[in-house]
This record gives structure tokens, sequence and C-alpha cells, in this order.
């Protein structure tokens, strides 16, 4: 069984209008997708801004209300569960976001931020809650000194840390991270991702990696889903999506990253050009008259695409 | 190679409590007709503060600003507003990286364009419309006419930066200082713009300056590509030197740190440490040094001086003659190189 199944999900947002502002219709950010993800498994869910991705992140955490289809977690529907009755579905899904400056109390001490979540859901002594927090900052290479700091006194790889180590306080089985590294320098962000996955190993954790940027997927995971529009336009294992691009989607956003080997320049541009003119000319097969992605269909054992 | 702009010892310095602290620290850099220089570097290496002492739009309240500019055969720094007015647009010009605040949004796109013509050139209100329109249509706007009535608010990100682009090129500039133009983009919308620049620069033979810190920009774009750290230039070659060859311990781990599409699952090389703020930034000595200190200390100079390894190659400091990955043994690579 899947640890998140994710079932049909719809989350539109409704366009009101007239005196009575009555709905007219709908923005519809996600639209009817599917997908599972496994025990310590990472999918990656790639997309453009407005695509959605964030949004399928939120709606997993319940921090946006869906319209339709159903989310299961270790086979239990959590779109049923509210209030109290949450509580340890809210233990089990953390999240990492992605601007550090916003995401972490700059009152409180890092100690106060990491424990926080423990406090909500374990009652310990002062003592023991310190040793959890060192034991925490120590997993994401921190000295357990910089318990008593506050978050404006690290720098931007730090902060993410620190974030890291509040997500994984309360030994979650998923994790959503929302373009976790985005914000961050090059050589932090190896940094980053390095202890992601370092942790990942430790705890057995799933990831649910939302980013735009193809090649810190690729590095993380095995599995990924490439969204447009609000759903699914190809969905697979990693590797088969990257040598074998089938959606025009995905080969025109493939095609759009520069490559680090400057003598493949005139190449990229010329294969860049004749991609451009494909997706003009074969926008048909891939979406429908009103624009539509169409569903998905499997093309190999691990490769789903959305085609006619 | 004719030589447009020539910066010697640029020294950039910001006011912390009434202190100064060089973030550009002993710049000397040449411009050559019709190259595209690629500035690399982290946030905080002074990459922008270099652009911004080019085109001296830095707050004289809170910075100071010595050595010299010289763009062809005057010299920028100390010069008059005046006089620097008529260079900046016609002469230097600059793509900023966040176009919605760049533009002003209570100016349509078209009153934008004309009030750099108005400057620069001798045309009449007619003409400087149409000459609006036409540029909008060459930086691949569908339609001109409209975008010219628009206000930025009304444009998305992709079609502001074209905008903006539009913009910097009117008065024909000689020199394109684009800072970041492309990292609030997406990558479709990314590689759109950066083949947009390639085809201007073609046309209209100017030189560019290319601040990025993605080195994937860098090797679509650049013909020649200096790498920055702490407010100095570490390392300058032509692009090939660069990723072929690199010299520099810096280069090096930053090239090593890209999680590339071709190889997954490799652990990546994270740079140890972090980029010191200004206030802590060591001024003698390799500034490189501890951010590596696996390496012993002797293999860095006093006073890092450039080493030239090849043509056109220059690389700072001795240490990247000893240096290897800390997960290397240095039997194998220590000193070989």
């Amino acid at each position: 069984m899947a640890l998140l199944e994710v079932q049909n999900l719809k989350i539109y947002y409704p366009i009101r209008g007239g005196i009575l502002s009555r709905i007219v219709g709908y923005v519809k950010a996600v639209d009817d997708v599917s997908f599972t993800v496994d025990k310590g498994e990472t999918v990656g869910l790639i997309g453009e801004s407005g695509s959605g991705k964030s949004t399928i992140g939120k709606s997993i955490l319940g921090l946006v209300p869906i319209h339709a289809g159903t989310i299961l977690f270790d086979g239990e529907d959590i779109t049923k569960h509210i209030g109290k009755n949450r509580s340890p579905y809210r233990k089990s899904v953390q999240m990492i976001f992605q601007d550090v400056n916003s995401s972490l109390n700059p009152k409180k001490r890092v100690l106060d931020v990491i424990a926080e979540p423990i406090r909500n859901f374990e009652k310990l002594t002062k003592e023991e809650e310190r040793k959890r927090v060192d034991e925490l900052l120590t997993i994401v290479g921190m000295s357990p000194e910089n318990a008593i700091k506050y978050p404006h006194e690290f720098s931007g790889g730090q902060k993410q840390r620190i974030g890291v180590a509040r997500a994984i306080a309360l030994k979650p089985k998923l994790i959503v991270a929302d373009e976790p590294v985005s914000a961050l320098d090059l050589s932090i962000q190896a940094q980053v991702l390095n202890y992601l996955k370092d942790v990942q190993e430790e705890l057995g954790l799933a990831y649910l990696f939302i980013s735009h940027d193809m090649g810190v997927v690729k590095h993380m995971c095995e599995k990924l889903t490439i969204m447009n529009k609000g759903r699914f336009v190809e969905s697979g294992l990693s590797q088969e999506i990257y040598e074998n691009p089938e959606h025009i989607y995905t080969r025109r956003l493939l095609a759009s990253i520069p490559d680090i080997d400057p003598t493949k320049k005139e190449e990229n541009s010329q294969k860049r050009a004749v991609i451009n003119a494909e997706y003009e000319s074969e926008n048909k097969n891939y979406y429908d008259e009103n624009g539509k992605v169409y569903d998905l269909k499997r093309i190999t054992d691990n490769h789903f695409v959305a085609k006619l | 190679m004719d030589k447009i702009l020539e910066i010697n010892n640029l020294v950039t310095s910001f006011s912390i409590s009434r202190k100064f602290y060089p973030a550009v620290d002993g710049i000397s850099l040449e411009i050559y007709k019709n190259e595209v220089l690629a500035i690399v570097g982290e946030s905080g290496s002074g990459k922008s503060a270099m652009a911004m002492s080019i085109m001296q739009l830095l707050n004289p309240n809170y910075s100071k600003i010595e050595g010299s500019v010289i763009f062809n055969g005057k010299e920028l720094i100390g010069m008059k507003e005046k006089a620097l007015n008529k260079v900046r647009g016609s002469g230097i010009s600059m793509i900023f990286q966040d176009a919605l605040s760049a533009l002003n949004p209570l100016m349509r796109i078209g009153e934008q364009i004309e009030e750099s013509l108005l400057y620069h050139t001798t045309l009449n209100k007619e003409a400087r419309t149409q000459r609006a329109v036409e540029l909008l249509g060459k930086v691949g706007i569908v339609n001109p006419e409209l975008v010219h009535n628009q206000y930025p608010h009304e444009l998305s990100g992709g079609m502001r930066q074209r905008a903006m682009i539009a913009i910097s090129i009117a008065a024909n500039p000689e020199i394109l200082i684009a800072d970041e133009p492309t990292t609030a983009l997406d990558v479709t919308i990314q590689s759109q713009i950066l083949d947009l620049l390639r085809q201007l620069q073609k046309d209209i033979g100017s030189s560019i300056i290319l601040i990025t810190h993605d080195l994937g920009v860098v090797a679509e774009m650049a013909t020649r590509v200096a790498v920055m750290y702490g407010g100095q230039i570490v390392e300058i070659a032509p692009v090939l030197e660069i990723f072929e060859n690199p010299r520099h311990p810096y280069t090096r781990s930053l090239l090593a740190s890209i999680p590339h599409i071709n190889q997954s699952g490799k652990r990546l090389n994270a740079i140890r440490g972090m980029v010191p703020s200004l206030k802590y930034m060591p001024r003698s000595g390799c500034r490189f040094a501890d951010r590596t200190p696996w390496l012993s200390k002797e293999i860095h100079e006093k006073e890092p001086t450039y080493h030239e390894v090849g043509v056109g190659h220059k690389v700072l400091c001795t240490c990247y003659k000893s240096f290897y990955f800390e997960n290397e043994e240095k039997t194998k690579n220590g000193g070989v190189l």
C-alpha cells in the first residue's frame, strides 16, 4: 500500500461576480490529478509558476480547501478528518518551505522553533526537550550551541537546515518540500540537498519534492511528475522521462535548461527552435480545443503521458 | 580587439556604522567590443556592486567609489552628473533583475521607452512613438501597438523583461549591463530572453556584461568569464577554459556543486562554511583560504597576485597549484595539474 495516495484531486478557486457576488466560474488550480508516494521514496513535482504544484503540496498539509477528490494517507482518507481527529496525521506529515526568512519566527530562539512541534504532541521536561533539539541540530550538521540563537544570526543555508530540523522533529513519514533550495546559492544548495538525502536515509522518510529546477529534481528523485495548467502532462521514473520525454511540454522544458557545456551552445539553440516550432504546430495532439491537457496514458510500465 | 571599457583597481565601499568596508576590492578588467563577459559569483561576492559602480547608481551618502573606469577614453569616476546622464542609456545601459520594480508603475510602457529616446536622440514626438513601437516588436512582443499603451502591471514577467530590454537598447548603447536578467523567470521564458539577448547583440553589435550566478546561463551566453569571490576576481578566462580547465579552488568547487541532469544520486560537493559578510571578510591573504581548512596554510600567497596559466586565463593566488577536494586523496591529486 502506498504511503500517500491522492485520487482525482481538484482544487478550484471560485470567481465571484455580479451584484450578489455569486460564483460565476472557477479557476482550476489543480484539475483532477492522481498520484502516489511510497514509503521512503522521493517523488518530484515539476512545473513552471502557476502550474499548481505548490497548491498540491499545500492541500496535502490541509492548508488549502479541496474541491473534490480524496487524499489517503496510510489507507485513511484524511480529507474527512477535521479538527482534533486530524492530529495524528499532522504529526506524520511535515513541510519545508521555500522562503526561510518568512517561515522561521524571528522572535523565537532556534530551540523554541524546533521544539514547537514537539511541545504540541509530547510532554517532555526541559532537559529532555533540549536533548532532542541538540540531536536534531546535529543531524542537520549544526552545533548544539546554536539552539539559543535567533534566526537572523544565521545564513540562508543554515536557516533552511533549521527548517529541516523542525520538519523532522516529530519523526514524520512524509515531508512536503516546496522549493526548499531555490532561494539559496549554489554551494549552499548543495549542502542542504546533501542533508536532505542523509536525513531521508536515517529516518526512512518519503519526500514530495516540489521544484522548478530540473537538475535538482533529477538529483533528488526516482520518480517525477511534470505539471502544466493544473494537470499532469507526464509522469514516471526520472530516468525514463529524462532519456525519452514524450510530451511536447516536457521536451520544451528540458530543451530550455541551459547546458553547462559551452561547446553545445549552437546545437542547443537550434534544438530549442525546432521544439518551439513543434510546440506551436502539434499543439492539438497534446491539448484539447479548450487548451486542457489530456488524461494520462500508460506507454511503458513506468511512464505515463497525457496525449491524444 | 578594441577595448571599450577599462576598469582599473576599482574599490567600492559601503558604510556600516560610519566605517567603510569594500564590497568590490581592487578589480581591474577590460571589456572588448562585441564580447559577452559573464561575471559569476554567489550573493555577496560584489558582482552587482561592481555593475552599479560602473553606472554610478549608488547613493554617495553610503558608498565610496575609488579607482578608475574609463569608457571610450573618458574617465567616469568623478564625472559630473549631467555628463554621466549622457553616457547612461546611450553609452552604457542596464537591464535589472526585477522588472516590476525597475519600471515606473505610473507610466505607460511606450512613454518609458520614449523617455530614453527623448534624452539621447533628436527624433520628434511622432518619430519617437514609431521607434518605440518598432523596438517593442524587435524584442519579440507580438502586439507592440497594444503594449505601447499598457502599464507594467498589465504585462507578464517575461513581457516586462522584454519591455525593459527595449528601453535599454533604445539609444543603441555600446555596452549593455544585464544584472541577473533571467533569475526571476521560468526556464522556458529564460531561454527566450537569452535567445533574444544573443540576437540583439548580433544586430546592434554591443558588448554585454552579464551578471549571473547560474553557470548554465554563462555557458549559453558568454565568450569570457570572470569568477568573483569576496569582492575580487579570482579567475578570468575564455568560456571554454573555465568549464574545461578551471583552476582556482573556488571555481572548481562551484562547478562540482551543480546537480547535473546527466548524473544523479552522486553526493554533491558542498563548499564548507559560508561567504563571510562584508564586515568580517578577511582583508589580507587568500580570501578563499578559510573555506578550505583541510589544505595547508602555506600554499596561499601572503599578498595574492594574478598568475597567467593560459591564453587570457588568469588565476589569483598560488593555492590553485596544490588544491585538492576534501574527499580526494592528497597523494593522488595534491600538486598534480
